[in-house]
Order: C-alpha cells, then sequence, then structure tokens
C-alpha cells in the first residue's frame, strides 16, 4: 500500500495544496482511508497529520471507514425527497440490516445518504457503485439488493 | 495545429442522448446496439450514430434524435432497435410507436421542435446541445465554437470585451445576480501584490440539491465554458484559471478534462492562443463533497487544498482571491454565455429578457410535474408557462401548490403567484430567489413543513460549522421543525421559528447562513395553516409526516380488487399486517413502523393514509 500511495503523491509533486486531490485518490484505490495511508501522506508532504485528518474528516467525499464491495448511495436531493426518498433509504436500511453509514459486516455493502446525483428527473434515485438506478420505490429495494448480492 | 479529422458526409445522424440521465437508462447499450444494426444492413456509409449531451427531457430516456429532420424517439431500449433500423433508417418508414405522445393523446408528435416541453425554450447557454459530440472540438468549432474567442482576440481591447458584456446586462447565473461586466471591471482595476497574476475560477459546485444545470452544460458543450473563460483571462489580464467540479460528476469531469486537452492541441488553449502572444491556461479542481465550497470565498480556500471554510468579506475575491490575488469567479452557466453575447452582440443578447433581468436562465424542472429535466427560457417568462406549457402540468389530476425556487438558500412560492414573471427582482419580491437554476415543483401532497424541516436538516448538515449563528441556529431551528412535524409543537413554535430566522439572517458569516432560514419564512408566510394545524390538530393534512399518519386497509376493495392478494403482508417489514391470502386484510396499529411499503405495493389502491 505504501507503495502505490507513494506513487499518487508523485504524480502530483509535493505542493501541500495537492492534499485533496491525492486524497481523493486515494480514497478512489482503496474505498477508504486507513490510518496509514494518511500518515504517508503526511509524511511524503512533510505537511502534519493533523492537517491531513482535518481535510479527510471535513469533506463528504471522504470515509475513514471501510466501504463495501457495492457502496448504495440513496439521493435525498428535493426531487427525490418529494417523491418519496426517505422510505427508499429506511427500507435500504432493514433490507441490508445496517444503518445509513454504515458497511455490513462481510463489507459487501454500504449504505449512505447523499444530497443530489443531478439526476433530478429520474427521482428517486439510487447509486449502487458507479450505476444510476432511477424511479425506485421501496418496493423495487429488495430485487436491487438481490441482484447486486449475487 | 492538430489536423482536423476529415467529414464523411452521411445520409442520417442518429444522435443519442448521453447525458448521466439517459446512460442511467442504458444509452450507451442503445448506442452499441445502433451501430451493430447499423453494420447488420451495411449502413454504416450512410448512417452514424453520435453521443451528445443531455437533450434535458430526462423524463423520456434514453433519447434518439435523428438528424436532418430532427425527428424525436424517447424510451428507446436496445429490443427496439432492429425494427427502428430497418423501418426507419432502412426503409425511410419513422416509426410512430417509439415517438413522443402528449399525455393522453393518441397521436405523437414526430418532431422535436413541436413537442410542448421544447417549443417555448430559447437556447443560448445550452446552444449545442443534443447537436454535438461534447467530446470532438470539431463539432463545436462547426457550430461556430471559439468564433467569439477569435474576435475577442485578435479584434478587441480587454476594455471592449468588458463593455461589451456590461452592455449585454448578463448578470451572475449562479444565485445572486451580480453584474458580470461589473464584476470583470473590477478585477481588471484591482492591482496584484508585487505586480503578481491575476486569476478567473469557474464554480461547477453545484450544490443545490435538485439542480442539475452546469452538470449538463458542462456534458453538452464542455467548449463553451473554456471559450468563455478564456475570453474573460483576457479581459482581466488572467494567466490561469481553474474549473471547480463536483466530484459526484465524474461524466462532467471526463468531458472538461478532453475539452481542454483538445483546445490545447488546437493551438485555443495554452501557449501563445491563436498566435496573438496571450498565454493562458485551465486546471481541473474537483470538489470533495462539501456544499459550502459553492460560496466564493470558501471554493477558493478549497482549491487552494484547505478546509473549504467561508471567511468575511470585504476583501472579495475581485480584490484579493487565490492565494490573496485577484480572482474573478463565474458560475458554469455564467460563462457559457460569454462567448454568445461577443459573437452575436451585447444587443441581441439584451434584447432577450426584461428590463432588469436580461438573456435566458436555465432550470431543471423537477419534483411532482409531467416533464421533469432541463429546460432554457428567456428570462421574464411566467412560472404558468413553465409548469403548464412546458412542464405539462402536475401528474395524477392532482392540484399545484408551490414550486420552490433558489435551492436551501430560496423559497417557496405558492399557487396564487404562478403568473410571477420569472426574473431576479421579481423572485426576490416574492421572497424567493433565482439561484442557480433549481425549480421543485410541489403538489397538494408535500407537506409544507415537512419541505422546510428538509431544507433545515441540508444546511445544518452542511454548515461548516465556524460561525455559531449557522452551526448552532440553524440546529436549533431544526429541532423545532422536527418536533413540529412529530406533533409535538406546541403554539409558541411559530414566533421562535421566526426569531431565530431573523438573528441566523443577521448574523452568520456566509451566503449559506444568511439564506437558511428562507425556506422557514417563506412557507410561514404563504402556508402558515398548514404549522397551525401539525401544531393544534397534530395532523399532517398532505400525509406526510408519518408520525402523524396512521395507515389503514380498506376491507371491501382488499377483498374485492385485490381478492386478498396478501402482497401487503408478505412485504410488510415489522409483520403489522394481519390476514391470510383470499381474506381482507387490515393493518395491526401498534406494531405498524409507518414505513409506507403497504400503500407502495397494494396495486389497489386500498391502502389508505389517513
Amino acid at each position: 500500500m505504501d507503495q502505490r500511495i507513494s506513487e499518487i503523491v508523485a504524480k502530483y509533486g509535493t505542493d501541500p495544496g495537492s492534499v485533496i486531490a491525492i486524497l481523493q485518490d486515494v480514497q478512489e484505490e482503496l474505498h477508504y482511508l486507513p490510518r496509514a495511508a494518511l500518515e504517508r501522506v503526511a509524511g511524503d508532504l512533510s505537511v502534519p497529520l493533523s492537517r491531513v485528518l482535518s481535510l479527510a474528516t471535513f469533506y463528504k467525499a471522504f470515509s475513514l471507514k471501510p466501504k463495501g464491495r457495492h457502496p448504495v448511495h440513496v439521493c435525498l436531493g428535493t426531487a427525490c425527497h418529494v417523491r418519496g426518498a426517505q422510505l427508499v433509504l429506511e427500507k435500504f436500511e432493514r433490507e441490508l440490516d445496517i444503518k445509513t453509514g454504515e458497511t455490513s459486516p462481510d463489507r459487501a455493502f454500504s449504505l449512505d445518504a447523499v444530497r443530489c446525483v443531478g439526476c433530478c428527473g429520474l427521482a428517486p434515485v439510487v447509486m449502487v457503485g458507479e450505476e444510476v438506478h432511477g424511479k425506485i420505490s421501496p418496493a423495487k429495494v429488495a430485487g436491487l439488493v438481490k441482484k447486486y448480492r449475487k | 495545429m492538430a489536423e482536423v479529422a476529415t467529414a464523411r458526409t452521411y445520409r442520417l445522424h442518429l444522435m443519442v442522448c448521453a447525458g448521466t440521465g439517459c446512460v442511467s437508462n442504458h444509452a450507451f447499450e442503445l448506442k452499441t446496439a445502433l451501430e451493430r444494426e447499423i453494420e447488420k444492413h451495411k449502413l454504416e456509409n450512410e448512417v452514424t450514430v453520435v453521443p451528445t449531451g443531455c437533450n434535458g427531457f430526462c423524463e423520456r430516456g434514453p433519447i434518439l434524435v435523428v438528424q436532418p429532420g430532427n425527428v424525436f424517439y424517447q424510451q428507446l431500449s436496445v429490443k427496439d432497435v432492429p425494427h427502428l433500423v430497418e423501418e426507419h433508417f432502412l426503409k425511410g418508414r419513422p416509426v410512430a410507436k417509439f415517438m413522443y405522445f402528449p399525455p393522453e393523446e393518441k397521436t405523437p408528435v414526430p418532431v422535436l421542435s413541436d413537442i410542448p416541453f421544447f417549443k417555448k425554450q430559447v437556447l443560448v447557454a445550452l446552444r449545442n446541445r443534443g447537436l454535438i459530440d461534447p467530446e470532438k472540438i470539431e463539432e463545436a468549432i462547426a457550430r461556430d465554437g471559439y468564433k467569439a474567442l477569435a474576435k475577442a482576440l485578435t479584434e478587441m481591447s480587454p476594455e471592449a470585451i468588458i463593455s461589451e458584456i456590461a452592455r449585454s446586462g448578463l448578470r451572475g447565473r449562479g444565485g445572486a445576480g451580480f453584474p458580470t461586466g461589473l464584476k470583470w471591471q473590477l478585477v481588471r482595476n484591482a492591482v496584484s501584490p508585487n505586480g503578481g497574476a491575476k486569476y478567473v475560477v469557474c464554480n461547477g459546485d453545484e450544490g443545490d440539491p435538485g439542480a442539475f444545470m452546469d452538470r449538463s452544460i458542462l456534458e453538452a458543450d464542455p467548449h463553451a465554458v473554456i471559450e468563455g473563460m478564456v475570453i474573460g483571462a483576457k479581459a482581466i489580464g488572467a494567466a490561469a484559471g481553474f474549473v471547480y467540479v463536483r466530484n459526484e460528476y465524474p461524466l462532467a469531469v471526463n468531458r472538461l478534462a478532453v475539452a481542454l486537452e483538445q483546445a490545447r492541441a488546437f493551438g485555443l488553449l495554452g501557449r501563445d492562443i491563436l498566435g496573438t502572444g496571450f498565454d493562458f491556461d485551465i486546471r481541473i479542481k474537483r470538489g470533495a463533497g462539501a456544499f459550502v465550497c459553492g460560496e466564493e470565498t470558501a471554493l477558493i480556500a478549497s482549491i487552494e487544498g484547505r478546509l473549504g471554510e467561508p471567511r468575511p468579506r470585504p476583501p472579495y475575491p475581485a480584490q484579493s482571491g487565490l492565494w490573496g490575488k485577484p480572482t474573478c469567479i463565474n458560475n458554469v452557466e455564467t460563462w457559457a454565455n460569454v462567448p454568445v453575447i461577443i459573437d452575436r452582440g451585447s444587443a441581441w443578447f439584451a434584447g432577450i429578457g426584461t428590463a432588469t433581468s436580461k438573456g435566458t436562465k436555465v432550470f431543471s424542472l423537477v419534483g411532482k410535474i409531467n416533464n421533469t429535466g432541463l429546460v432554457e427560457v428567456p428570462m421574464g417568462i411566467t412560472l404558468r408557462e413553465i409548469i403548464s406549457d412546458i412542464g405539462g402540468g402536475i401528474p395524477g389530476g392532482k392540484a399545484f401548490k408551490a414550486v420552490q425556487t433558489g435551492g436551501p438558500s430560496g423559497g417557496c412560492i405558492p399557487k396564487e403567484q404562478i403568473d410571477l414573471p420569472i426574473d431576479y427582482e421579481s423572485l426576490a419580491a416574492a421572497g424567493s430567489m433565482m439561484g442557480s437554476g433549481g425549480m421543485v415543483v410541489m403538489d397538494e401532497d408535500t407537506c409544507m413543513v415537512d419541505v422546510a424541516r428538509y431544507f433545515l436538516s441540508f444546511t445544518q448538515d452542511e454548515s461548516c460549522g465556524k460561525c455559531t449563528p449557522c452551526r448552532e441556529g440553524t440546529k436549533a431551528m431544526l429541532d423545532v421543525l422536527t418536533r413540529i412535524t412529530e406533533g409535538k409543537g406546541v403554539p409558541d413554535d411559530i414566533a421562535l421559528l421566526e426569531d431565530l430566522a431573523s438573528a441566523i439572517k443577521d448574523t452568520a458569516l456566509c451566503g449559506l447562513g444568511k439564506t437558511a432560514p428562507n425556506p422557514v419564512l417563506t412557507t410561514l408566510r404563504y402556508f402558515r395553516d398548514e404549522y397551525e394545524t401539525h401544531i393544534r390538530d397534530r395532523k399532517c393534512p398532505a400525509h406526510v409526516c408519518r408520525q402523524l399518519n396512521i395507515y389503514a386497509i380498506d376491507p371491501r376493495l382488499c377483498l374485492d380488487k385485490g381478492k386478498g392478494c396478501d402482497v401487503c403482508r408478505r412485504n410488510c417489514a415489522s409483520e403489522a399486517i394481519s390476514g391470510s391470502k383470499g381474506e381482507a386484510h387490515a393493518v395491526l396499529q401498534d406494531k405498524c413502523i409507518k414505513c409506507g411499503v403497504c400503500a407502495d405495493v397494494c396495486a389497489f389502491g386500498a391502502v389508505r393514509v389517513e
């Protein structure tokens, strides 16, 4: 892992202004930011670990906990909200038996709420990984989970 | 200079919409299937398939427009392809069943420009949507792309560019509506410390929930934004620029990156642009998921690699922006308007719109509306025209209640004001704001207290926490609103909300905090009776606030129509439904968690919400 992180850091040079971009690439690579990775980034850029950690916890794109192989993002944008997205989110919680923000013990799924993925025309919208699923209702949740569980 | 690909002439161009909405409806699978079928019929030298940016009519995706002829096909699937290719592209007989049928009508509207959704639209910022492949610069150039850049760089002085933009009356499309020409003049006049650089920034951190205008522009026509920024850079004397894009928009980021690369290869960006000696380049900065970064001082902090926290203004970024240098920040749509103004002239642009709001505005028309999607309309159009004519009214024969504009900083405009003209001043007078262009339609089934609570939970969640009024004040307001929606409100709560709102408005640090109470204030202004009903009667008239709802099954409907189908019981997570197949079912109120699944799965409308 150290090797890979140093490669990412090298891509951006040692400009401390690049911390956010570096963390984005690390997050993409590992799907979360383990402490060891944050230490490595701080060390390579010669910035205090506290600064890296404050960025990693301020921005929502970063997670300090591992995400599932199929990260589920239920959109709670306005258009989705008025078309019943909250019911969809709660159905996912029951179906996956985890709370919003958690990852299932087998790491197959993680569940998060997001604020608008910009597909308002298809509300309510759920993203599983990079795939966008539109016009989801609570009744469609079980089928969707089953499709990815395979 | 890169070599321009030699264009082959085709009999037909199949424009497949490849915006995010259509892509999620399998537009790329459709494209592949079309290409395969065309090859099968050996038509590949006559018919070509072109992926385009968002057409706007997302509701009907995936969309295919056939050029020439502008024939509009909708909701196509891969299995429709053989029939479509054989009938229309081989035999020349357009296929009616894949066309658009207006609600309740039996004859289709074959041509895109005749469809009511498109008819009243005026495309300026979205001038190339659906007409070009956004990943091919040649197609943008063929549609007059970079023509204005050539004019600005070779025939116009910076002062002339600025005065042209000022005369056009263009105002910021990101929300506040600051005059663009004046902003450019301020940055041009500002002296950079130690004679250093100046910067231009494109704000593409489109955070308002229910809004996707900027995403669509970047996906459909990234060159319009690049061209606008180069012209702006020339006018203010900047040598570098940044586009700050939400990380949630991977397709937009990719298309922009491709466009930047191509613009450099064509000598339209980078060193010595068009041989005029002007150097300017643009870099992409991806956002990292923080709504507050749409605020300009927070955005600057984020580009610099710091926490996206706002700081007090003045100094404004025009004086002291990125790394303390004068910086001109405009939104995506504003930049996309610039080339057209330079190309066609300020008088042409100022001829569209109202006395104080010139040009067009892009809105994302979403929520409880038949035709959801992206629309560009002239300023001054009425809400009624947008909702009834373009949007096709409210689904299911429901009654229109309100429209929300301006996102979490805006407000709800009630049905009584449906003839309100859309411009900066009228919206502000109604207690809302133009905002970046989200327009969420609400019907009789929408609870306005719940909407207010929704926006407060959004701002509370997104508050960066730097200033107390926003961090603690929005929390206090949210607590009161939650209490009301749970049937625990007290009569003094309304006055308390008003007090908190005015304190936050007066004292918060940045625009996000100052405007956070707006959704509450406008709903209190127009829908006070709904708050009172929640507090006094412990009832939600729209049946949205679930703690106040009671789910019940009509035994007659269940048995007569549904024959006791048992679907509700099988889907109930809390075993709160009694009865077995063939019997009338009933909800066990003590076990019901009010999740609404039974109402959702019942095909016979037997589950009632009271």
